[in-house]
């Protein structure tokens, strides 16, 4: 076998098995869309019925509340970011992380410090290598989040929230929606102070169009209101850790199968040159037979 | 028979809904039974059984830990961070978790861990 010819078979091996690979990670990935995808729709009764029940709250009392008192001069802002623990998940943390850069821009333009914190180790590590600030990271769950992971995480941000001296006077989440298995985008809002106008149920319509009860509260509505708003910062925290790991593994699914499609492309037109190059290299030995067998006659004739 | 519905949610998942005759659930303010047609009310849940009397006889026990429920027309939210079935319990590690804790002095998880006991020996007790 020629030179060539090894050379052709050898890169279609290599090719072959990542292929094989990237293969298996997109079944792997596809399979846990679904799982993650249920793991959305099972949180979302609890997310519902606490977006009615503190928006009943807020419209049925004047109760003040830390949590939704706007600070007018606000100084400190802190930007919750949601990227993955691995990679080769095509553009999904750096399209979360640029997203979170913009935002952090945008912020410091208003006049206000930003404090990073960092669910992901992609997005700790961008930071980490670029010498920018990160206050707070979480890692090792951003697959398969649980609620305890954003209790954890939520309970960091509410402290740093409500700290008598050097708190933050706003919280922004950045994170990925799952839109479609096709489409997820790189969002942020703004988590906290909360904004009741802007409260929305699961299926997007505002909960202020709602038209609550006359509640009865224990032990007090500013009692309640205490209880409740954190439970709601811990929802949507854990919402947005499930969405984004739907939205992770939807973005290594699409990653991988193309991955896996420009390996098919790859061995094939490898396949093409190795089978050139070994006509080639027939064609090559024939000739110099041919030739090898006129030399011969020639110089047989040439002696008679 | 006036009946009402209920919904007990955890955080991840929907633990249990059907109709039932009263709730017992043990708020703030000390252990509140609800019955159809109940004023609406929103209160703060503490780790605790709630024991609901379904319309057909039955007994449904949960442990729940930390939550609200809510009632308003005849449906009763029962939002919990953590809730179990008292049948979905494991005695054996629940005695353990209340061992641990009550050798680290752990208030907090011993309650929790009694709480799941007295439900799984509440639901024993209806059989």
């Amino acid at each position: 076998m020629g030179a060539q010819l090894r050379v052709y078979k050898r890169r279609i091996r290599s090719v072959t098995a990542t292929k094989k690979i990237t293969k298996a990670m997109e079944m792997i990935s596809a399979s846990r869309i679904v799982k993650a995808q249920r793991a959305v729709a099972a949180s979302t009764p609890y997310a519902d019925e606490l977006t009615r029940a503190v928006t009943a709250v807020a419209t049925r009392s004047n109760a003040k509340h830390p949590l939704t008192t706007e600070n007018p001069n606000a100084t400190k802002a802190a930007v919750l970011l949601i990227t993955a623990d691995r990679g080769l998940a095509g553009g999904y943390s750096t399209n979360a992380i640029k997203q979170a850069i913009a935002l952090s821009a945008k912020l410091r333009d208003e006049g206000k410090d930003v404090v990073t914190y960092i669910v992901g180790r992609k997005g700790v590590s961008y930071y980490n290598f670029r010498n920018l600030s990160v206050a707070g990271s979480y890692t090792g769950f951003s697959d398969k989040p649980t609620y305890g992971d954003a209790k954890a995480v939520a309970a960091e941000l509410i402290e740093a929230f409500t700290a008598e001296t050097g708190g933050v006077d706003e919280l922004h989440l950045v994170s990925t929606k799952f839109e479609s298995m096709l489409t997820q985008t790189a969002q942020d809002a703004r988590l906290l102070p909360l904004k009741l106008d802007e409260v929305q149920l699961s299926d997007e319509t505002p909960a202020k169009h709602q038209i609550f009860p006359l509640y009865d509260f224990e032990p007090s509505a500013e009692g309640v209101l205490d209880a409740l708003l954190p439970r709601y910062v811990e929802s949507r925290i854990y919402n947005a850790l499930l969405q984004s790991a739907a939205s992770e593994h939807a973005a290594r699914r699409r990653a991988m199968k193309s991955a896996t499609d420009n390996a098919g492309e790859l061995i094939k037109s490898l396949t093409r040159l190795a089978n050139s190059a070994r006509q080639a290299e027939i064609t090559q030995e024939i000739s110099e037979i041919v030739g090898g067998a006129n030399a011969l006659a020639d110089a047989s004739r040439g002696s008679e | 028979m006036a009946e009402l519905h209920v919904e007990l949610v955890a955080a991840d998942r929907k633990v249990w809904s059907g109709a039932a005759t009263i709730v017992v659930a043990r708020t703030a303010s000390g252990d509140t039974g609800i019955m159809p047609g109940h004023t609406p009310v929103l209160s703060v849940l503490e780790t605790g059984p709630v024991t609901i009397r379904t319309t057909d006889g039955g007994t449904v026990i949960a442990a729940v830990h930390g939550g609200f429920i809510s009632f308003a027309d005849n449906k009763l939210s029962i939002l919990a961070e953590i809730a179990e079935l008292a049948d979905e319990i494991d005695v054996a590690r629940a005695e353990r978790a209340l061992e641990l804790a009550q050798s680290e002095l752990d208030a907090h998880a011993e309650r929790r861990a009694e709480v799941r006991l007295l439900a799984v020996r509440g639901l024993k007790a209806h059989v």
